[in-house]
Formats: structure tokens, C-alpha cells, sequence
């Protein structure tokens, strides 16, 4: 049978909630999509999402609003969060979890058999839908199901283990394809659509060990900010305050332990120090991700009160029935006792923070358009909703929320933009020889130096230096080093020349993305003059690090006059390094107001 | 405790090559697990007799037991490998591709049969479309919960693998997928098409083609109680059977 030649296509890369629900959209609006992905989409990385995702449900007896869901979004992001923007996105939420439970997301539910709601930090009200604590993966099974099902209807041509290396754009600058290449053949091959949405996820692994999968390593984002795509407040990663410390990776212990009664404590003066109560009495142990994670790197870092010396915390359950704990939190308690050999229901957890998300990412408008036309980002790729720090639970929501806004503005594209010229197969083949080239020459590289190595060192300088406390004699240093890190990267020998699955050589290409994606982070954090969210500066004086008359760090305040402002990196493509510039973004609903916990 | 682990690996070049074995050390730390290992293997990949080759390739992502990638043979038992500690299994450590499913390369294999068969038992809701409708149906709290359990499934194969029914004797789709139809039957609005999927697995590869050799249950990471199900659903499939022909 002939295809139907007049069906839009719309290439869409990353198969994780935002992709997936991106897809099913352009799907229903009868367009055809080739979808993308390192991995099988049912394993993406939306799946490590444990704790739920907010939706102003209000079925507790609580009177929550949506206004109080927008104001929680807007003043825990910091004022640094477009306000239409997240308007529209937590008045879509209740609409959005009716459909997930219609689709078969098995949340969990009360007595009466509607759904349970949970409390979130940096929330008063319960507004948290979940699934135990596996609620990611829930949401991901339902819409790889769905999509599984347009599949069999012949609208969606999946392209699994397949890696997007880069857009294509005609001669008017308008994208109109991309290149990827199969990891299991090697097969570099060009393929045109009417629009590319990116829905790639976050860049963890820039930091090496993060709660991220390994998969996550902000390569493609990276790839199209080398080609002109502007990324926006890079410089807001967001440090999550509970994780398993580990050599492979920091495992995630959900914010919902804490959302479920569970206390942050260590040990003072002989006897429990249950330091969040304390310091901020009006949320405790619920205060927002930011908040917790510089209260426990300084009771570790600056106080010396970790448990036995080191950077670990209690994260506490043990008072809690484990009748309730089982039907709660069983996925992550079972996870724990795994990894750690330990029984959280009995005995305290014991965790430290690490690097969990990107706020920032790739521009886009509210629409999701980035400033490349017939480019889309989507999900964690994008900068959009969350500002200066995200609110647990609100991942989820806008991860799903762009993937409806996105799919269907994909298709208004393809179907009445202006997208110039055609690609010529001259145009097409020229591009994919180029990445074949790259290719061809990293099998060829014989230095000194170990690909995964280097890349452990990266993330050893990005977690020294653009963490938890920054201050700009570090981020200087962390700049200067980043510069050899790339250099280093000319030194790499390859000790894989196989035709199959080769992946030390698509990982080396990687690497490259990701040095080029930290130089990003860390420029962008070293021109931001000020503390905003996740981003905390230390004042120097007399380049030294201030401290007050007690010995704490004294960090700069919010400047709103200098920096509400959005962070833009643009790549200069002669020097590899970025350029920062501002834009002004709506903030005209809520007016902006000290952020505060206590 | 020993400073180095030893890990006897079962590599193979390609899709039609042979396999061979090949012996590295990798040093000892408290917490290590078999994708941490590989990573190391990665970083300086050495045999134990000093020569130099590729690194072993092998698939994983999430590293947390949720994503079902990194599933291969270890010890002669299918499991993930992410949650495999050094310091709860023997050694030295034995790793080989999960052979039920085409070897791609070393430990990586090629598992796309377990999603065609989830298309072949109709595995999703006939939703209207993603948009707003109505309310979603109420839903009994204690037939979610076994809804939670079964849908936990993350398409990792250990049950396939460690299935005697699934091979190239047979035609069985495998515990995983057909499980899955009884999940999709429990819900409110799934359960319109049970007799869909029923029928489907009344067909060739279906459920009659389980033997009842009880492994699948043994060998799930996320002790989904695939036998008790699976009796369920041969029940149903009974009863489909019987109302095809009375026609009721």
C-alpha cells in the first residue's frame, strides 16, 4: 500500500512521559511520528520518578485551590518561573490525572476508592496524586501502552536504540530533520520531518554521579545549543536533599519519606538533633528541596555533625506503623534494604543530597517552540515552569503538561508554518556523511586518556564547585579546568573499534556534548550575582569566603532589579565557549515576595 | 575480604559469532554491584592476563531495579544486574547473556519479542482519546493494589529466561506478557475487551502452551505472583472458551 504521502511527520526524540504523551497527541491530531530513543521508552528515566505528582484534587477536606498550587509553584521556584506559563500548567493538572486513571494508572486510593493524595514539600495542603512510590514508572507504563497501541495502528514508526546526533536545518535556517545512529549496527542514517521535538531529559550525568539513569547526560540538548538553540537558566540544578550515597550512582529516596512523616535528624550533643524542625519551624522537615540540602550540607559540611563524621544524615522512619509504610513507601523501603542491607522500617536511613534535576534547559516560548523554527523542546530539556527550584512532585506534572502543549503545536506547525525550502537529498546526504565523518574520525582517536574516566573527573569538578555553595573564585577555576577537560578530550583513545554496538565510541561523543553542556552550567552560574533557589552564592571578600560573626557563610541576597531576569546562553561557535545574555519573561501575576520557610 | 573480585565473562563479538570467556579483577569495595563492576571494566579494561581489549557492553540505565535493563544470567540465575552485590553472591562471578533472547553482543541482548507480544494480548485501555471526558470510574482499593503489583512488571525477560516452556520448542509468549492481560482486565475500563484478549490467548503461543513449571515466579525481581495470575487467567480463558461456543 502506498503511503499516505499528505500525514505530517513529526520526529520526536526521547521516549520518557513528555515524548510519549508529545506522541499520543500528534497521533490523535492524525499525524505520523518516528519516535526516538537510547532504550526501549518503557525503560526511560521518567520511571525513577518515586513520589507523585501534584494536582489540586482537593478531595481531603483541606479547601486546597489551583491559586495556591500556582502560588506554591511560583514562590518555590523563586520568582523565576514564567507565571502564564505555570498558570496554565496546574490548571491542566486535574484534568491530567483523570486521564492517567482512566488509562490505567494504578494510583493508590482511599477506603472509598478515590484518590489519595500525599503531602509534598514546599506545599501546606495534600495535593500529591501517587501510585506507592513508584508513581513514574505508573505513568510511563500507561503511556507506552497507549502508545503501543497507535503503533499497532500504523501512526508511530518506533526507532529504539537509536541515538539522535543532530538536527537538520535547509537553507533558511529552519529545521527540518535530524541524523541518528542505531547503537546496535552503527547505522548513521538522515531522516526529514515537518517537526523535531527534543524530549531528552536532563543532563545528570554531567555531574557523574547523580540520581539520574546513565542515560541522561544532556548530550542532545548540548548537540542543538552547537547548532544555535539557546539555553536558558543552565545554572539552576536542583540538589536533591535524600539520596543513598553510592560510587555508581546516588539512589533516590523519595521526598515522599518526608512527605509521610518522616524526620531529617543528627545526633547533637549526645542526642537526636532534629535540625529542619528546629530552623524552619513552619515547614520542618517539609521545606523545599533547596532549602533541605543546604541545611544538611552545612550540619555535615560546616558543622561537623554527620553521622560518624561523615556526610550522612538520618532520614527517619522508624516510628511510622510499617502496615502504613508498606502501602506508602514499599518500592523505596524494598530498595533501600536492597542496596544498603538495612531495614528503613526498623532503623533509621542514612543519606546525603545529590544532584537530581535541571530547572533550566533548552529556551522555548510557552509554547514550546525553541528559537529555532520547527525545533521543539519539551519536559526536563526545556527551562519551562519550574524558575529558580522545582517543587517535589511537580516533575511529573510538567513533564506531562509540556508533552500536551508541545504535540499539538508540533503538528500546527508542520501543518501551517513557514518551513522554506525543501531538503534536497544533496542537502541530506551531505549532513549525514558530516556525522559519519565524526564518527568515523573518533574510532580512528589513539591518546592517552580514558573516555570514562575524564568524565568521572568532570563530574568531580562539578560537584566541587557548582553544587550545593558556589562562589566565583570557584566557578573561575571550575571554568580554567573545564577548558583542559575539553582539550584532554583531543587525547582520547578508543580501545573499541568494533562494528557492533559500539559503545565506548558513541560515549566518547557524548563526553564531548557534556563538557561543552557543564561550561554552560557553570558560566551561566558564575555571571548570576546573586542567590535565587537552587543557585546560593557565597560572598567574597577580599577573595576570601564571608562569614558572619557566628562563622556561617553569608551568601548574597535576591537581586530582582539585576537578575529576574532569564539566564540565555547562546554557543559562540569560534571560541566552543558560551555567551550569556538576559530576558525579561512574565512575571505579572504574582508579585514577587521574599522566600521564606521559616 | 578479598581486594579484588574476579568476574568470568561470556563474550561474544557480534550476532552470529562464538562465544568465549574472558577473566578480569576488579577491586573490592563495600556496596559493589555488577553494573558498578562493568563501569570499572569500562574504565581500564584489562583481562587478568594483562591483555588489553574492548570493554564488555552490556545495557543499563536507571541502576535502581525499575528500569528492567540490565538483566543477564549471573551465577547461572537471570536477574538484574544493578542489584546484584558482590557481597551476597559467590565468586567468582559468572556472567552470561540471557541466551532465551538473540545476543547482540557480549551481555547485550535483543528483546523486542516481549513488546510484540504485548501488542498480540491487546496490553493498554481503548481509550477515547487523551482528552478531558468525565470523571474516571471509582475503583475498588483492593483490586487496585493487585493492579499495583502486576503492573511493576518491567519487561526484563529473568521469567522468560527462566521459563523451560519458552524457547524455540515452543511458541509461549512467556509469563511477563501474558500476565499483563489479566491487568489490563481488572481495570473498569479495560475490562470491556477482556474477552479480546482472552481469545488472544487461547491462541498459538497463548496460555496453554504454560506448563506449570512454577519458575517464572522464583526468578521475579519484583515478586509479581505470576503463577497465582496466571491460574487466574486460565480460568477466564476457560470460561471464554465456553462462552464462544454457547454463545453467551
Amino acid at each position: 500500500m502506498a503511503k499516505d504521502m499528505s500525514k505530517k511527520k513529526i520526529a520526536i526524540v526521547g521516549g520518557g512521559i513528555s515524548g510519549l504523551l508529545a506522541t499520543i497527541k500528534v497521533c490523535e491530531l492524525g499525524g505520523e511520528v518516528d519516535l526516538f530513543s537510547y532504550c526501549p521508552v518503557k525503560r526511560s528515566h521518567s520511571l525513577c520518578a518515586q513520589g507523585g505528582i501534584n494536582a489540586c484534587m482537593d478531595t481531603k477536606g483541606e479547601h486546597d485551590s489551583i491559586y495556591e498550587h500556582f502560588d506554591d509553584t511560583v514562590y518555590g521556584g523563586d520568582f523565576l518561573a514564567d507565571q502564564i506559563a505555570v498558570k496554565g500548567m496546574v490548571e491542566a493538572a486535574p484534568k491530567l490525572i483523570k486521564m492517567f486513571d482512566r488509562m490505567g494508572v494504578p494510583f493508590t486510593r482511599t477506603s472509598e476508592g478515590v484518590l489519595d493524595l500525599r503531602n509534598f514539600g514546599g506545599q501546606k495542603h495534600k495535593r500529591t496524586c501517587f501510585a506507592g512510590s513508584t508513581t513514574g514508572q505508573q505513568i510511563l507504563y500507561a503511556l507506552d501502552e497507549q502508545v503501543r497501541r497507535w503503533e499497532v495502528k500504523g501512526s508511530v514508526n518506533k526507532y529504539e536504540f537509536w541515538e539522535f546526533i543532530k538536527i537538520i536545518k535547509n537553507k533558511e535556517g529552519i529545521c527540518r530533520g535530524l541524523i541518528a545512529q542505531n547503537m546496535n549496527t552503527m547505522e548513521i542514517r538522515a531522516f526529514t520531518a515537518d517537526t523535531v521535538i527534543l524530549a531528552t531529559g536532563g543532563p545528570g550525568q554531567v555531574f557523574g554521579r547523580c540520581t539520574a539513569s546513565t542515560i541522561c547526560n544532556g548530550s542532545a540538548v548540548s548537540a542543538v545549543y552547537q547548532q544555535g538553540a539557546e539555553i536558558a537558566n543552565p545554572e539552576f540544578i536542583q540538589i536533591h536533599p535524600t539520596a543513598i550515597p553510592g560510587s555508581d550512582k546516588n539512589r533516590l529516596m523519595s521526598e515522599a519519606c518526608r512527605g509521610e512523616g518522616g524526620r531529617v535528624w543528627v545526633y547533637k550533643d549526645g542526642k537526636p538533633w532534629y535540625f529542619l524542625e528546629e530552623m524552619y519551624p513552619a515547614y520542618g522537615n517539609l521545606v523545599p528541596r533547596d532549602v533541605a540540602s543546604r541545611a544538611i550540607f552545612k550540619v555535615c559540611v560546616h558543622m561537623g555533625l554527620g553521622i560518624n563524621g561523615e556526610n550522612r544524615v538520618y532520614l527517619d522512619l522508624s516510628h511510622i506503623d510499617s502496615g502504613y509504610l508498606e502501602r506508602k513507601l514499599g518500592g523505596i523501603l524494598e530498595m533501600y534494604s536492597e542496596f544498603v542491607g538495612q531495614d528503613p522500617r526498623k532503623v533509621p536511613m542514612e543519606i546525603f543530597p545529590s544532584v537530581h534535576y535541571s530547572m533550566g534547559g533548552i529556551w522555548v516560548d510557552r509554547l514550546h517552540n525553541t528559537n529555532i523554527p520547527g525545533l521543539m523542546a519539551s519536559g526536563e530539556c526545556d527551562y519551562q515552569y519550574h524558575g529558580a527550584n522545582r517543587l517535589g512532585a511537580n516533575s511529573l506534572l510538567s513533564a506531562a503538561y509540556s508533552g500536551t502543549i508541545s504535540g499539538p503545536e508540533a503538528m500546527k506547525w508542520a501543518k501551517t508554518g513557514n518551513k522554506g525550502s525543501d531538503l534536497t537529498a544533496e542537502e541530506i546526504e551531505a549532513a549525514r556523511r558530516e556525522v559519519q565523518n565524526e564518527y568515523d574520525k573518533i574510532l580512528t582517536m589513539n591518546g592517552s586518556e580514558n573516555a570514562h574516566k575524564l568524565h568521572h573527573e568532570m563530574g568531580d569538578l562539578m560537584y566541587k564547585y557548582v553544587a550545593i555553595e558556589r562562589d566565583n573564585n570557584g566557578l573561575d577555576t571550575c571554568l580554567v579546568e573545564l577548558k583542559k577537560i575539553l582539550k584532554r578530550w583531543d587525547d582520547i583513545g578508543i580501545t573499541d573499534h568494533s562494528p557492533v554496538a559500539n559503545q565506548e565510541a558513541m560515549f566518547v561523543r557524548q563526553l564531548r556534548n557534556m563538557i561543552l553542556y557543564a561550561m554552560a552550567i557553570t558560566k551561566g552560574a558564575r555571571m548570576r550575582d546573586e542567590s535565587r533557589g537552587a543557585h546560593a552564592k557565597i560572598v567574597l571578600e577580599n577573595g576570601k569566603r564571608k562569614t558572619d560573626e557566628n562563622g556561617d557563610l553569608v551568601f548574597m541576597g535576591r537581586d530582582d532589579e539585576k537578575f529576574m531576569r532569564v539566564t540565555i546562553v547562546n554557543y559562540d561557535q569560534k571560541t566552543e565557549e558560551p555567551i550569556i545574555s538576559y530576558r525579561d519573561f512574565d512575571h505579572s501575576l504574582i508579585k514577587p515576595r521574599l522566600r521564606s520557610y521559616k | 575480604m578479598p581486594d579484588k573480585v574476579r568476574f568470568i565473562i561470556e563474550r561474544q563479538d557480534g550476532p552470529n559469532e562464538k562465544p568465549y570467556n574472558q577473566e578480569f579483577d576488579v577491586e573490592y569495595r563495600p556496596g559493589l554491584n555488577v553494573v558498578a563492576a562493568l563501569m570499572e571494566i569500562q574504565k581500564n579494561p584489562v583481562t587478568v592476563d594483562g591483555k588489553k581489549v574492548a570493554p564488555v557492553t552490556w545495557e543499563c540505565n536507571c541502576l535502581e531495579k525499575v528500569c528492567g535493563a540490565c538483566m543477564m544470567v549471573i551465577n547461572g540465575k537471570a536477574r538484574q544486574a544493578c542489584c546484584a552485590l558482590v557481597d551476597e553472591i559467590k565468586q567468582p562471578i559468572h556472567l552470561q547473556p540471557a541466551r532465551t533472547f538473540p545476543v547482540i553482543r557480549d551481555l547485550l541482548i535483543d528483546r523486542s519479542v516481549m513488546f510484540e507480544s504485548l501488542k498480540k494480548i491487546q496490553g493498554w485501555v481503548e481509550l477515547d482519546g487523551s482528552w478531558d471526558v468525565k470523571d474516571a470510574p471509582i475503583q475498588n482499593p483492593y483490586t487496585a493494589q493487585v493492579a499495583y503489583e502486576i503492573s511493576h512488571c518491567m519487561t526484563c525477560g529473568c521469567c522468560l529466561e527462566a521459563c523451560p516452556n519458552v524457547g524455540p520448542q515452543s511458541d509461549f509468549i512467556g509469563p511477563a506478557p501474558t500476565v499483563q492481560a489479566y491487568l489490563f482486565n481488572l481495570h473498569p475500563l479495560g475490562k470491556f475487551d477482556a474477552p479480546k484478549r482472552l481469545n488472544a490467548l487461547m491462541e498459538k503461543g497463548g496460555i496453554t502452551s504454560c506448563g506449570n513449571s512454577q519458575n517464572c515466579v522464583e526468578v521475579c525481581p519484583k515478586s509479581i505472583k505470576l503463577t497465582t495470575y496466571l491460574a487466574q487467567l486460565n480460568r477466564d480463558v476457560n470460561k471464554q472458551a465456553l462462552r464462544n461456543i454457547f454463545n453467551f
